[in-house]
This record gives C-alpha cells, structure tokens and sequence, in this order.
C-alpha cells in the first residue's frame, strides 16, 4: 500500500484480521516519509509484515519513476530505522527453499541445513554430511521476492504503459467496474512479464498495449475454482526411462502450499507400478515422492509443470 | 444542456444567421430576402418566448445537435432545408426541448431522404451558409451575454459586419469565390456542371472525412462533434479547454451512452447490504426500548465488542472499528432473537467467498437447544454396506453356485458424541456471514467429526451447505467442518491469566473418573489481575480454560468396547469379533488449567509468542500472546480483562506442507501360490523326452512286476 495513503488501505484492509497498532502507525507515516525523502524514491509502498517468533519484519519498498523497474526493498524491527535489502538472486532461492518453520525476528540469526553429498573419492563413493548456514536476511530477501512474484497484484488501469517503455501510475484510474472487478482478468501481476512472451498472435490482438502489458491472473495455475482436472504430464524421471506415463490430477485444494495427489499409470512394464504422490510445496517446487522407494523424492521447478501440464 | 443556456444562445444564433446573410453581401440582400425574411418574422416570437420562460428549442439550434448525433451528410442537408424554407418551425414549436430535438432530426432524416434531389441541388447553399454560421459564431467574442442584449446585439453585429468579413475570406478556401457568385448559387436550380468552387468543397471534404486504419472517426466529425460541443455547452474560454474538449468529444463518440430516457439499473450488492445493515441500527420497539433504558440498565449477555476490539487494535490485530460496531450490534440483535445467556464474540473465519463470524454463546439454564436430533443417522458405513450384502444375498439365492464371499471386516465402533453443555459442546456455536444476515446455529461436534478434520485442510467456501470433498472423506458438510475447527481451535487456544479461573469446590472429585480432570470453573472472586510484564515474560501465569481434546475426538475419554445395553442385544457375532480386539488404552489428555509453559514445542518452537503491545511505553501497554500453532489466534490482558480473539483461515501451522494421506495400499485379491501361476509349455523335445522316460519308466516297472513275479513264483517254488 502507499505510504501516503496507508491509514485508507490500512483501513480497506482490516477485514482480514491484520492491522497496525497505533503506535506502529504513526512510527510508519513518520519513518517512510524520511526514507522516501533520503533514498530519493519517487513512491514508497508499504509492503507488510513477516511475523516472527521474538520480533516482526516490517517491510517497505521503494520504487523509481518507471514502476515495474527493480524495487528496492527495506525492512525494519521497530518501524523507525530501515535498512536496504540486497536484491534476490535465483541462488538465494534455491539457497533457502531448504529452511522450512518461522521466522525467528533476527536477521543475523543462522539456520542450519544438513545436506547431504555424494563423494567420489577414488573408487569409493559414499556421502558427506555438509552443513549449510543461511542467514534469515537472505531468506528474508528469496520469500519477500517470491511473495512478490506469486501474489503482487494490480487492477487493470492503474498503471500504463508509455510509448518510450517506462510505466507509470495512472492517474486517471478511478477503480474497476463492479462487473470488472469480479473477474480474474482484469487483475494483473505488479511484476515483469513472463507469460506475456508465450501468448500467441491471435491471443495478443485483443490487448491494449498501453495497459495490457503485464500478465493477467486469468492464466494462473492452479484455477480459481477448478477440483478436477486431467492431463498429459511428462515428468523427468520417466522421460528418462523412455515413456511418457499418463497422470490424472485427483484433487487439489487452492491456497498456499496448494497440492494435489497424483496417480500414475505407466504405459509398460518397467516402471514402477503404484501410485506416485506429487506435492505442490510451496508454490515452487514440486516433489515426486514414490511410494514403493519410500519418500525418495524428486525436484523440480514449477515453471516446468505448468508448461508440461496442458 | 441545460435550460438557461438557451436564452444567449438563441438570440446569439440568430443574430448570427443573420449577420452571415448579411456578410454573403449587399448586393444580393434582396435576392435573398426570400430566405431571411422569414427568419426576420420568426425572431421576435421566438425571442418573446424564450424571455418569457417557455423551453423550446430555437429552429437555428435544431439542427445543430442532430449534426452531433449522426454528423451525416444527412443532417447537413437538414440544416440546409432548414435555411432554406423553414418548415419545421411550425411543428416543432410548443414541444419539450427533448422531445422536439428527436423529432425534429427525425424528421429531417425522412425529409432529406424524400427530397434527396432536392437538397443535393440545395447543398452548395446550405454548406456555405453554415460554414459561416459556424465560424461567426466560433469566432464571436460575445457567447456569453445574455438574452436581454439581444437588441444590443442585433444592432452591434449590423454596425460590424464590415469588421467580421475578414476571418472568411482568409481561412476558408471556398469563400474565395466572389460573393456574387455565392449569392446566384441558391438560385441556380438546374447547375450541370461542377464549378471549380463546388469541386474544392468536395475534395476538401473528402479529405477530412478520410477515416484512419485504426479509427473509424474521421477528423471531419470530431471537429464537428467538437464544435457543436463547444456551442451547445457555451464554456467560459473555449479555447484554454479545447484540448480536453478534444479528448472528451472523441471518448464520448467511443462510449456513447445509448439509453438516456432510463437510468441503467444499478443493482449492486453493497446496496443490498446497507438495507439489510440499516436494521441494526434502529431501535427496537421505538419509545418503549427508551423508557427501559431510563429504568434500569438492564443488564445484557451483549459482550463489549468495541472495548476488546481497542485493546485487540492495540495488539495491531482484530477488526476495525466500523467493523467492529456492526458486529457488536449484530450480536445484541442475536442476544434479542434468541435466549441466550452468555455470548462473547469469538472470530472471523475467512473464506474463500465469503467470511463467518462466529459468537460463541450459552443458552440460559432450562434453555435447552432443541436439537433436530439428527436421528441417530449413525447407520454408520458398515451398516449400510451389511444391509448393502444382505439384498446381494438374497438375490444369490436363486443361483446358489456362485455366492459372493461374505465380508470380514467391521467397522470400528462409534465413539458417542458428548451431550452439550459438555466437553467439545460445552457452548453453542452461530455463524453468519455478514453483519446483518440471519445467524445460523451450528451443529453439535461429533468426534468422528474431530478426528477427521484434523486429517485435512481445505478452505471454507462461506457457504455453510458446501460439501467437503476431501481425502480421507469427512462426516459432514462445510457447517460440520466449521464447528469441528471452532472446536480445535477453542480447545487449543483459549487461554486467560493464571487465576482468573479457578475449580468449582469439591464438585470435582466426583467426576474425576473420566480422567481428564474436572471439567468446570469459575470465576476467582479474588483475582487480582497480574502485572502486564509479568504476563509477558513467564508463559506460566497463563493456563488453559478449554478442555484438550483427545485424539479420541472427545474430552472426556469414553471406552467404545464398552457397550450400551441395547447394543448387546445385538447379535452375538459383533462380540466375538470385539473379544478379538485388544484392550483400548485410556486416552488422557492435560487437566483443565494447565499453564501454557507445559504446552509441547512444536519443531523446536514455541507454541506462544508473548509481546508488549507498545515497546515505548510499556506503563500503558497490554499485554498481548499470540499463538504460533494456529495462525490468527490472539489474547489479551489488562488488569483483570482478557480477550480470545480467532481471526483467519482455520488451518493449522504446520511446518511440513501439508500432505494429504496415500491411498491405502491395493488389496490382495488371492494368495499368490504355484497352483494358480502360469506355466510355460513344454517344447516338443521336453514332451518327447518326457514321453521317452515315461515309457521307460513303464517298461522298468513291467520288468519289476516280471521280477517279482518271478520273485513270487520263486517264492513259491521255494
């Protein structure tokens, strides 16, 4: 939410449960104003709160001129003194898909990861226990840009795009139409592109270049209201095998950590029979766990699966 | 446009005609008198009209806006008939403005299809006549004087015309002809051929009306569509708007506003919800609730939303305050309807589509709930798939030879539901949806129910009929689902400072046998509150006032081997199968009022986490514990207050994803053994060699026999 209008969308926004005590309040409207002025950021939003075990993150981003430019991000314990994250890397997401459990409110603080390796040391081959530190500020950056990624949303209109490339807010924009705003395509995703690339020509004709520039909510995996859906799924394990198994999605229930049971039939002999169990964990990987090797499990990317899935 | 703006524009139009006919020339003024004079005679009527306050549309304005409405080469001759002979003054004079402007272009629609030859002859004419018209009026400085000026005026634009000529002949390529020439034009009815001054019309024209690849608006409508804007509308300084004029008139053009007798039907559902919320916040009973009030403040089971909402707003959690209002007075509306004599606001529960809120409430005593008693529709599965085998049965008895084996497995038995007022049904649930929407009770908790839900997680849809699909299946549908959650999560997270409560005296030795403790408390006279910091730093000084549910689905343990007394009527079967089970171990669960620091670590974590709700000033602060297991469970305390607040979606933390349970693994049809597994053939050589050892086999044993015979005969010879 704005910084300049926080105590409106704090109020549209209070449904939920989640608000701000007072305190936290006039600490904010104080404090953003200052970061807004000292880092010279045309918008400062208030992005929210990581809740921790001994302390919260408040979270705030700035933004340039040219909205969907990189954003920095600020996070701060007591809402007066911020401090500027490093952007995210796809390493620091690999890095701290690993940690699972609460924030703890300190971002020195070191979780600790056994990993185990295989090493080839001569003829022997055998595994090493490797322990990973990862400091809560990089988890902190990989889940505030996955958050970003996944959820970051914008009615249609509210930003546009000029003809030189930047965009811009709208000013112009006075909200959807009760009839416009119950549908999922007229709510984008405040992020780069990535589906938009993939459409086809036909499917492109129809948008608005100036305000059709982001990718709709309409696209997204899984479906707002679908329970049952079946398709052709190619998963790496079996591509190596050399045949394709035929996968029918069971049931999936939406939300975070959305997941859904998969059953497997392969086409021949060879493959292990039985069901097979994919689940979704997080939004961003997805593991295959076999039944009959127990829980030797499988990982990849989403990106994969939704490309595979139709 | 608005009425009143029709009193300069009137006599500003007019004067303006006149003056164009006048700028056309002296020298054909007589010539022309055919045209003006009745414009001259209709004037003064007209002007009388307008002063006098009738509405009515001038002819001269007439044809104006239908140009905006189709700009057409239609229109345009209307305007040309209606200069020429003014027919259409007498019928539309005396209608409303709106009507007679429809009418009107109507008509001239009809009229010019009627009189195509005519008007084609009569274009030249009406064109360069309106040109001027436009541009005169365009370029007058005077839009804005109202109709009193209007003598001043006629005079004014009489004295200088001799002024005004210039802008014509500079700009406008087709007033470069002489005036002569302009004023034999209307007279010439039979022009064969195209003049020069004709053909430069057209071709600019038809370059103006070029339409783009992208647009279907050419440049020639907008400008029409713009001007005839700026004179109907008559802005202050046309020409500082004329860009926003400009974007206007062509997003109008884009988004015409096709019915304007009938207001699109606003059917919006917020509307809908303000009726229904405006009957919260009328009084009931008018004057009498007054008097009631004046006698004694009676004392209500309404819970202080608006209070616990503050200190929860402190905490940064809970409602806002509008919010909270309508709550408040949606449980005195529930408090009125209902015989209630306890109620607390308990929380939200966010949905997919809609919200519940949930107030937890206790019946007065006597009250009893009449519960639908859901006849014992514990005709559990088992029952239904015996009931299911015994039809099969009989069916089979007619080809006895192949009978379906009967099935050996039974269900578990069913774990009875505790009584309300007890246990996991110690209160009463009602949900709505919104403030203002009729409660709904929800059913009583059933342990079946319990033990389910916590095999699952699935989001609440907001409507309590929704079925639950899930795997493994759930009793029930979304309202079940719902009061089992309200269940685990009272049970869970209900909390008060340590001594707020205390065991109710000697009552509960006797009821000790169930094993989990005494099951009632009351309130500590003597509580004397404990400090805020104190609160904050031990999680011991709080303790629990909801009785754990067992992993049995109860709180209070019940032995399912035991069996009612009409269930040992039952066939002798069902027992035998029991006597194969082994003992049930006795489920127990921590006492009432345990303090929270016993509460097991959930993945090396706690399961509170407990603040101040102000670092700054912590004199003044509450203290404030939030629940790490159940995401949105919050308390606080002050003095001698606390609050139980769930705001969220209902679903448990777990640190794992969720996952729900595999399949069971697939049944063995039939033990797998040699006699049922396939063989493979024998080649022809094995059968040959088989047959050759079999025939060896047999000559062997003939010989044998031949021995022992002879063996024998030996034998008897000996």
């Amino acid at each position: 939410m704005d910084a300049e209008s926080l105590l409106l969308s704090l109020e549209l926004a209070s449904g939920s449960g989640q608000g701000l005590s007072p305190d936290r309040r006039a600490s904010l409207l104080t404090s953003l104003l200052l970061v807004k002025r000292d880092y010279r950021y045309s918008r400062v939003l208030f992005w929210g709160r990581i809740l921790g075990l001994v302390t919260d993150y408040y979270i705030a981003q700035g933004l340039i001129e040219d909205q969907l430019a990189p954003r920095k991000t600020l996070y701060s314990l007591n809402c007066m003194e911020w401090s500027l994250l490093p952007p995210a890397t796809e390493e620091m997401v690999e890095q701290t898909s690993v940690v699972k459990g609460r924030f703890m409110g300190d971002p020195s603080h070191e979780y600790e990861h056994v990993d185990l390796q295989k090493v080839n040391d001569g003829d022997k081959v055998f595994e090493e226990e490797i322990v990973v530190r990862i400091k809560e500020e990089t988890r902190l950056v990989s889940i505030i840009d996955q958050i970003d990624k996944a959820v970051a949303v914008i009615p249609r209109g509210a930003l546009f795009k000029t003809p030189f490339g930047p965009v811009h807010v709208n000013r112009t924009f006075e909200g959807l139409s009760m009839s416009e705003a119950k549908k999922l395509s007229s709510y984008f995703h405040f992020r780069e592109p990535v589906e938009l690339k993939n459409k086809t020509l036909l499917e492109k004709a129809d948008l608005d270049p100036s305000l059709d520039f982001m990718d709709s909510l309409e696209n997204d995996i899984p479906k707002g209201n679908s329970l049952l859906l079946r398709g052709h799924w190619i998963c790496p394990q079996a591509k190596a095998v050399g045949h394709a198994p035929t996968i029918f999605l069971c049931k999936w229930n939406q939300g975070p950590g959305w997941e859904m049971v998969v059953w497997c039939e392969s086409l021949r002999v060879g493959l292990p029979q039985g069901p097979i169990q994919v689940s979704a964990h997080s939004k961003q990987s997805v593991n295959v766990y076999r039944q009959k090797e127990g829980l030797s499990s499988m990982c990849f990317w989403r990106q994969e699966v939704s490309q595979c899935l139709f | 446009m608005g009425d009143p703006q029709q009193d300069p524009e009137l006599s500003y139009q007019q004067s303006a005609r006149q003056r164009s006919s006048q700028d056309q020339g002296r020298s054909r003024e007589q010539s022309l008198s055919q045209a003006t004079v009745p414009q001259e005679t209709q004037q003064l009527p007209l002007d009388a009209q307008v002063l006098s306050g009738i509405t009515e549309t001038p002819e001269s304005q007439a044809p104006l806006q239908g140009w905006a409405q189709g700009a057409g080469l239609s229109q345009y001759d209307n305007s040309a008939v209606s200069q020429g002979g003014v027919q259409y003054l007498s019928m539309s004079a005396g209608f409303p403005a709106d009507f007679q402007r429809q009418t009107y272009v109507d008509e001239g629609r009809v009229q010019a299809t009627h009189n195509a030859d005519f008007m084609l002859q009569q274009l030249q004419r009406g064109q360069g006549n309106l040109l001027q018209q436009l541009e005169s009026s365009f370029q007058d400085p005077r839009p804005n004087y109202l109709g009193q000026f209007n003598a001043y005026q006629r005079e004014d634009s009489q004295f200088g015309q001799g002024t005004q000529h210039g802008p014509y002949t500079r700009d406008d390529p087709a007033l470069q002809f002489s005036s002569s020439e302009l004023s034999f034009m209307p007279f010439d009815m039979e022009v064969s051929e195209p003049e020069p001054r004709e053909l430069a019309v057209q071709n600019a024209k038809a370059y103006l009306q070029q339409t783009s690849v992208s647009c279907d608006l050419s440049l020639y409508e907008h400008l029409v569509n713009v001007l005839t804007k700026i004179l109907n509308q008559r802005p202050q300084d046309p020409l500082s708007i004329l860009e926003s004029l400009n974007r206007t008139a062509q997003m109008e053009w884009f988004h015409p506003k096709l019915d304007t007798l009938r207001d699109d039907p606003e059917m919006q559902p917020t509307y809908e919800m303000a009726e229904k919320q405006k009957a919260l916040f009328v009084r009931g009973g008018s004057g009498e609730g007054e008097q009631e009030v004046e006698e004694e403040p009676l004392e209500t089971a309404v819970p202080n939303v608006m209070e616990s909402a503050f200190y929860f707003e402190q905490a940064g959690v809970g409602l806002s305050s509008d919010e909270s209002f309508r709550i408040f007075l949606a449980l005195k509306q529930l408090v009125d309807q209902q015989p209630i004599h306890t109620c607390r606001f308990w929380g939200k529960i966010l949905g997919l589509s809609r919200s519940y809120l949930v107030a937890e409430v206790e019946f007065r005593e006597g009250e009893e709930d009449v519960e639908e008693e859901e006849v014992v529709e514990e005709l559990t599965e088992g029952d239904v798939l015996d009931m299911h085998g015994e039809e099969e049965g009989e069916e089979d008895e007619e080809k006895v030879s192949d009978f379906l084996p009967k099935r050996t497995w039974k269900p578990p038995p069913v774990i009875p539901k505790e009584e309300s007022r007890l246990g996991a049904n110690k209160y009463l649930y009602f949900v709505c949806n919104e403030p203002g929407r009729p409660w709904t009770k929800l059913p009583h908790v059933t342990p079946s129910q319990i033990v389910q839900a916590r095999k699952i997680k699935k989001f609440f849809t907001g409507h309590l009929d929704a079925p639950v699909i899930s795997y493994p299946p759930f009793p029930g549908n979304e309202a079940n689902y719902l009061r089992a959650q309200i269940a685990r999560i009272s049970a869970a997270t209900h909390i008060s400072p340590l001594g707020f409560y205390q065991f109710g005296e000697e009552e509960g030795d006797e009821e000790e046998e169930g094993g989990a403790g005494r099951d009632s408390f009351e309130e500590n006279p003597d509580f004397e509150g404990i400090a805020v910091l104190e609160l904050v730093d031990s999680m011991a000084n709080w303790v629990h006032h909801t009785q754990h549910i067992l992993p049995q689905g109860r709180c209070t343990w019940v032995n399912p081997l035991q069996k009612k007394e009409e269930e040992e009527e039952l066939g002798e079967e069902e027992e035998k199968a029991d006597e194969g089970m082994e003992e049930v171990e006795q489920e127990i669960g921590p006492p009432l009022l345990t303090p929270l620091s016993e509460d097991a670590e959930i993945m090396h974590m706690s399961p509170w986490t407990s603040r101040l709700s102000c670092s700054l000033c912590p004199q003044y602060s509450v203290a404030i514990v939030r629940s790490n297991l159940w995401p949105g469970a919050y308390t606080y305390a002050t003095g001698k207050k606390f609050e139980n607040i769930y705001i969220g979606w209902g679903h448990k933390y777990s640190p794992e994803n969720f996952n729900p349970p595999l399949p069971a693994p697939i049944q063995q049809e039939y033990p797998s053994g040699p006699e049922i597994m396939e063989m493979s053939d024998p080649t022809v050589e094995e059968e040959q060699a088989l047959k050759a050892a079999q025939e060896q086999a047999l000559v062997a044993a003939e010989e044998e026999e031949e021995d022992e015979e002879e063996d024998e005969d030996e034998d008897q010879d000996d």
